[in-house]
């Protein structure tokens, strides 16, 4: 049974197509075939980060209006066996997403691949909600910063009211909170929200959090997922994900619990 | 000078088209409409149109209208208001941005027998949500209390027609006695409200006492002035 998962925020720039990439890359390296569908039309960058924006010939608007298929437009990934983007349109905007040619994708690629992921465009506008439309699980994510984990409420609300499960009554979205650009620093110094703020105030499980990493503006700009670099915290942290995602327990570290290697501490 | 007025709001009678439901199976409309405006796919760009669900039949509750908007949407139409729905399809059509006209044939609801028979004082039951509120929602509960088991977020409304009880942390603003009833009261766990308010009169988190954020309180009016204090 395929699984669809959106990754969603509200607001913008908090790791959305970072983690994205990662968790796609992740699945993809323990066997599940995988496909990363960018939502963001418009504003192109999912390719960027995956590194193949040198390949993309059709996008996904194109397969939408029937002038490719699926098959012309999926990219391989070079690095990663099972692992497949559907990238964005850059030259057209969100409009062109409509409900009845994103399901008739989605139901396409459900016969072929383990897990699809949706990366949500920022917002909760028109395209944000084509994103979420037809998610099975969701994952939010936050920085720990006020306005952040307000917009990722407001989301929350979002997915039980506005999505094809809530309009048809059908079993909730699961949700998965991700706290990404955590400082345990700045936290103790009281700048940063902790993490049993965010979750008091979200009161969704907690999936992981990745610590703040200069790795990750490396990774982005290289073209290459964070997930792929192992010797890094924000690496391990999604590797962690990844595998409490698919329902195991993550060997706990040293002394401090698992937290504290996330932190990089 | 002759003073020329910048603009003028009044009533004008249009023509509009009228799509009537019969019928509330989701894939029967959908594929009934496809039919008809394939027809004529121009014809339909841009044109307003009104929804009316006043002679469905059967379950009406079944009919998913936004489903039925947005469908409407990708083939060009331009939905502008919604006629003869439930409360739900009210509430999805002002979601939705739509207007919401009212139904022109059935009898004004006062005069039918059942509203007589309603009119016998009752108690009017709460209304008990257990998930929380988050961010940019509203409940209103129109008659009686609300009572709310879990948390309210920043950024949510909660509203009733008397009481509000709420067990998990109250962030969001809370209006109790929305009628003018200013024997309503407000009860919760922990108090972060952004805004408490019975029977019109509020206050803001900034005049909050400072020692009662946190704390489980009640909210009521005394000589007109609001009150918040610890229990």
């Amino acid at each position: 049974m395929s699984k669809i998962i959106v990754i969603t925020s509200g607001k913008g720039g908090v790791g959305k197509t970072t983690t994205s990439a990662a968790f796609a890359t992740g699945l993809a390296l323990r066997g599940n075939k995988t496909v990363v569908i960018d939502f963001d039309v418009g504003l192109r960058n999912l390719d960027l980060v995956m590194g193949c924006e040198r390949r993309v010939v059709y996008d996904f608007i194109n397969v939408i209006n029937g002038e490719a298929n699926l098959n012309q437009a999926l990219i391989k990934d070079k690095r990663v066996e099972n692992l497949f983007i559907l990238p964005a349109s850059q030259t057209r905007n969100k409009d062109a997403l409509t409900l009845k040619g994103v399901a008739r994708i989605l139901e396409e690629l459900k016969k072929d691949f383990d897990y699809i992921i949706c990366d949500s465009p920022a917002g909760i506008e028109h395209g944000a909600i084509m994103a979420m439309y037809f998610a099975d699980e969701a994952l939010i994510v936050t920085n720990p910063e006020v306005s952040s984990v307000r917009d990722s409420d407001r989301i929350i609300g979002m997915l039980s009211s506005k999505t094809r499960r809530a309009m048809q009554k059908m079993p909730a979205i699961k949700e998965h909170l991700l706290i990404t650009r955590y400082e345990e620093k700045r936290v103790n110094k009281g700048e940063m929200l902790s993490i049993k703020d965010v979750q008091e105030i979200l009161a969704i499980s907690l999936l992981g959090v990745i610590p703040e990493s200069l790795e990750i503006l490396k990774a982005s700009n290289s073209g290459i997922p964070v997930i792929l670099n192992k010797e890094t915290d924000a690496g391990q942290a999604y590797l962690d994900i990844v595998a409490r995602f698919l329902g195991e327990e993550p060997p706990q570290r040293k002394k401090k619990g698992f937290f504290s290697r996330l932190f990089g501490i | 000078m002759k003073y020329k007025p910048v603009l003028e709001l009044k009533g004008s009678l249009l023509t509009l088209m009228v799509l009537n439901l019969f019928n509330s199976d989701n894939e029967l409309i959908a594929k009934a409409l496809a039919e008809k405006i394939s027809k004529a796919p121009d014809f339909f760009q841009q044109v307003p149109i009104v929804i009316d669900l006043q002679a469905v039949e059967d379950n009406q509750a079944v009919l998913d209208l936004s489903e039925l908007v947005k469908l409407l949407r990708t083939y060009g139409l331009t939905p502008v208001a919604v006629r003869g729905g439930n409360i739900e399809h009210n509430e999805i059509a002002l979601n939705m941005n739509l207007g919401i006209l009212n139904n022109i044939k059935s009898p004004a609801p006062q005069l039918t027998l059942e509203t007589k028979v309603a009119a016998v004082p009752e108690i009017p039951a709460a209304k008990i949500i257990r998930d929380p509120i988050r961010s940019g929602q509203q409940v209103i509960a129109e008659k009686g209390d609300l009572i709310i088991l879990s948390a309210v977020s920043h950024g949510a409304e909660i509203l009733a027609d008397r009481h509000i009880h709420v067990y998990g942390a109250l962030r969001g603003r809370a209006l109790a006695g929305i009628n003018g009833d200013n024997k309503a009261q407000i009860f919760c766990q922990q108090l972060y409200a952004d805004l408490l308010s019975v029977a019109g009169k509020y206050q803001v988190n900034e005049d909050f006492p400072e020692d009662l954020i946190g704390k489980s309180t009640q909210t009521y009016l005394e000589q007109d002035k609001l009150n918040i204090k610890k229990l």
